[in-house]
């Protein structure tokens, strides 16, 4: 039995501190029952990714052994796609909308305004955990550009004096 | 037993009646917009603070709903009245404190607050009645001056100027019954119009509250329904709202709703009285072709899948709107996501599927959650799963995400992302329809398409294709974005020219600045300078332009905006979207793109602009699939309009448009620069000098060109070139 080994500890030096939670364990199950079911990789991957925040090495391992696909094609699908990340994100997450009319309209400079304050690039992280920045390709809402996204309220026709407010509403102090 | 129809019918009836209980027969009814847009310009505090008062006032015979967008993203959040026997009214960016006014002076005095309405409408809510008249080419042009001459004449004549107000619309797509009139609020739509008809209708009717009713057109169509709670009718100008005809104006969340404004009807229709393939048929005699951008024939396409043997066939909805400026398919599954499902059970009716999929975006997470509400609530009453309506007849729809790869908007690469593997497109042939999903025959529709076929079913395919050209039948939404006033979602009959959206339906450009160019079709797409504006909105004119309909996302651009730099932009997405399983494609692009930033960066050289031509070319034709086959169409059209920008930067080592941050040097107006410091004191790498009240200089060598210098000077003293 697979699950027999999830009790161990994380297999890799990762900071994940568990295994996977078992919800997402029964979920997989479940579509483990449906026709095709190598077809819900992604789904799954989202799950943990929602739960997590992020895809540690070590739960990709143990989706591998639970859908019974190849550790390979599940790091392969994974890395594909741009929202699956594999580092812990921040607790505040910063997405500037680099789409087109958002870039038409300056975020290039919001962008940059967000990385001189935190003092990050994008796809970092800041030390104490508290922001990363993304960066983003439309969230079709393209009538407010720019668009800049913080977890999940969206802030329309921000202009980069704006910057500091919105870093102060969640917290941040220079 | 009764008929899929009848049971539909009667399902209908039961909705309407818990709506109108609910809704249309009370006299005010307050929806509140209701999407992602929406949302984020505060439209739920101003639904919360609405609830507030109507809980406070308790008793008063008012409701209130949501609504999804109705496409002016510019004004949001929106609030609509709508009084029996009155003129509905649009408020725009309100804010909670503007209910509390609203509230106070609408709702509980009837008192309309024009300040909060467009400033065009002025004067519209203290008129009893709205004629429009309907300015598409076919009816209005041969007879308009006569008939709004006729109107205006009998108005004044009988003394009812300021109580009438005529207006113009798009075409209402009643060609054969034109020119038509629509008086508001009265819901009456008047044919076959002659000066003397006009002057009855005048003399009977806006005088006397005499409806006509021998002049009336008494057909029905899908579109014209909702027309009565669009509110503002200056709001839609030059539009025809087929596929949007329920954005904005039902709740998307509710069944009911939906039914009554004869949601899955068609479906009922198809089920009760044709086989398959007379939906092919009808669809093919509509002249309907794709919506997401190659603009194939819907029916040929489903023709194709039918005739291959077996019973397991896949119908899958693409709602994977990757192209950046294009929210089209966003507003209309958040604001009519169960004219998407009966799309797709059209669809799958037509080519045999046994199971649709609904692949879209994990950006857009409302659209998701109002879908999976819409898939529940539709299987709860017998509309989705085994034996719909009592027909016999099984179908499924199951909703996969996305995972934000640009790519797989591709046919086979979203085939391979459903499949649980990398989003990388195939060859084709063969074609998915042949062979796709699973190696089953499957087909793949746009939102877009899908949400025209219930239109086409239930109003018929000869009135869909007297819409549109020749060779694009039908309407086209448009996503207009950028630097246009009125941003937002706009639906125009196919032919409609570019100018018309930009001026007529999009207000211009912003801050009266001077038009440059319109971007069509995102990055597979082609900037279009003013030269073109003329040209007519359909797949081929486009094509023959040099740029593409594509999904339907419009940029709008102005003197502001630096050409290279958008070509740039455009190239640097596909470059990092590309999948990087051909070489044209993953390092054709990758070179394209080195050469553009070595332009903008002030390094191009003599022989590069002969390059970029070069490479696009091996690119576009030696390329996989439609990613890389279009990747370079921003560049060679930028190059073929805007050569002179890419020349100004290569040999000049300008950028006209003062965009380039390295190709721009900042000084200081010796005239002008009075040394109030606030540019030394600013500047991040202290490179401005001069002591207070002396003219300040700025390091060239150490400059960064951030232009902080030029925000913070309130003298104008400091120039940019």
């Amino acid at each position: 039995m697979e699950n027999d080994k999830k009790n161990t500890t994380c297999c890799c030096s990762c900071s994940s501190p568990d295994t996977l939670p078992k919800e997402i364990v029964q979920y997989i199950n479940e579509c483990m029952q449906k026709p095709h079911s190598e077809s819900y990789l992604i789904p799954v991957l989202h799950k943990i990714q929602n739960y997590f925040g992020y895809l540690s090495p070590c739960y990709l391992e143990e989706v591998a052994q639970l859908m019974r696909i190849p550790a390979a094609k599940i790091t392969g699908v994974a890395t594909f796609y741009h929202l699956f990340s594999f580092t812990p994100r921040g607790k505040n997450r910063i997405s500037v909308c680099l789409g087109t009319a958002c870039y038409v309209k300056g975020s290039g400079k919001i962008l940059d305004k967000f990385k001189e304050r935190l003092g990050i690039k994008e796809n970092e992280t800041t030390p104490d955990g508290q922001f990363s920045i993304e960066c983003s390709r439309c969230f079709g809402a393209c009538a407010l550009a720019p668009v800049v996204v913080v977890n999940d309220k969206v802030y329309g026709d921000v202009k980069p004096e704006q910057v500091d407010k919105i870093l102060a509403d969640y917290g941040f102090k220079k | 037993m009764p008929t899929s129809l009848e049971k539909l019918q009667d399902m209908r009836r039961k909705a309407v009646f818990r709506v109108f209980e609910k809704k249309f027969v009370v006299p005010v009814r307050i929806t509140v917009g209701s999407a992602t847009c929406e949302n984020a310009a505060g439209a739920t505090d101003v639904y919360e603070r609405f609830r507030q008062l109507m809980e406070k006032h308790s008793g008063l015979d008012v409701v209130l709903g949501k609504v999804g967008c109705a496409g002016r993203c510019d004004l949001e959040p929106m609030v609509t009245v709508v009084a029996h026997g009155h003129i509905p009214v649009k408020y725009m960016r309100v804010t909670p404190e503007k209910v509390d006014r609203i509230f106070e002076e609408h709702i509980l005095h009837g008192k309309v607050i024009e300040d909060f309405t467009m400033r065009r409408s002025a004067g519209l809510y203290n008129a009893q009645r709205v004629v429009t008249l309907c300015a598409g080419k076919n009816c209005f042009e041969k007879h308009a001056p006569e008939i709004e001459k006729a109107f205006l004449e009998n108005i004044q004549r009988l003394g009812l100027s300021d109580r009438i107000i005529i207006t113009r619309s798009a075409c209402q797509g009643l060609c054969q019954h034109g020119p038509v009139a629509y008086v508001y609020p009265d819901g009456v739509m008047y044919q076959k119009l002659t000066p003397e008809i006009v002057k009855e209708i005048c003399e009977e009717h806006l005088a006397k509250n005499h409806i006509l009713g021998k002049y009336v057109w008494s057909g029905e169509r899908l579109t014209n329904r909702s027309f009565p709670f669009f509110g503002d009718v200056y709001f839609f100008g030059k539009q025809l709202r087929l596929t949007l005809r329920n954005c904005g104006v039902i709740d998307p969340e509710s069944m009911d709703e939906y039914l009554s404004v004869r949601g899955y009807e068609a479906i009922a229709k198809i089920l009760t009285e044709m086989n398959p393939q007379q939906v092919i048929d009808i669809v093919k005699k509509s002249g309907l072709r794709g919506r997401g951008g190659g603009g194939f024939p819907t029916a040929q396409k489903w023709q194709f899948a039918a005739a291959q043997p077996g019973t397991e066939k896949y119908m899958i909805c693409n709602a994977d709107e990757g192209d950046p400026g294009a929210f089209m398919d966003r507003s209309m599954i958040e604001g009519d996501p169960h004219t998407i499902l009966e799309g797709l059970m059209i669809a799958g009716y037509a080519i045999g599927a046994c199971k649709g999929f609904v692949y879209i975006r994990a950006e857009y997470p409302l659209a998701v959650s109002r879908l999976e509400k819409a898939i529940a609530d539709a299987k709860a009453l017998g509309l989705l799963g085994d034996n719909i309506l009592g027909s016999g007849w099984n179908f499924d729809i199951e909703i996969r995400l996305g995972a934000g790869a640009f790519v797989c908007g591709e046919e086979t690469a979203l085939i391979h992302s459903i499949e649980g593997s990398r989003g990388m497109p195939t060859q084709r042939p063969p074609y998915p329809a042949i062979s796709g999903l699973w190696g089953k025959p499957t087909v793949i529709n746009n939102v877009e398409s899908l949400a025209n076929l219930p239109v086409i079913i239930l109003d018929g395919p000869d009135w869909f294709s007297s819409i549109g050209t020749e060779k694009s039948k039908g309407t086209k939404v448009f996503a207009l974005a950028g630097k246009v006033a009125n941003t937002g979602l706009v639906e125009v009959p196919m032919g409609t020219t570019l100018r018309e959206v930009v001026f007529d339906v999009g207000g211009g450009i912003k801050n009266d600045k001077a038009f440059k160019a319109v971007q069509t079709g995102g990055p597979a797409g082609g900037c279009l300078p003013a030269e073109y504006l003329d040209t007519p909105v359909d797949y081929d004119s486009l094509a023959a332009a040099g740029s593409i309909m594509g999904s339907g996302g419009m940029i709008v651009m102005d003197e502001e905006t630096c050409m290279v730099d958008v070509a740039k932009f455009f190239l640097d997405f596909t470059q990092s979207e590309s999948c990087g399983k051909c070489t044209p494609c993953r390092e054709g692009t990758r070179a394209m793109l080195a050469i553009l930033q070595k332009i903008t960066d002030g390094k191009g050289e003599d022989g590069d602009i002969e390059k970029l031509e070069q490479l696009g070319k091996i690119i576009k034709n030696a390329s996989l699939c439609g990613l890389g086959q279009c990747a370079p169409n921003p560049v060679l059209t930028t190059l073929k309009y805007f050569g002179h920008e890419y020349k100004a930067h290569i040999y000049d080592k300008k950028c006209p448009a003062g965009v380039c941050s390295a190709l721009l040097t900042y000084t200081i107006d010796p005239e002008k620069c009075v040394g109030c410091t606030a540019c030394k004191r600013k500047c991040p790498v202290h490179c401005i000098t001069g002591d207070p009240k002396k003219v300040h200089t700025i390091n060239q060598e150490d400059c960064i060109k951030c232009g902080t210098c030029l925000t913070v000077c309130k003298f104008d003293a400091v120039t940019k070139s």
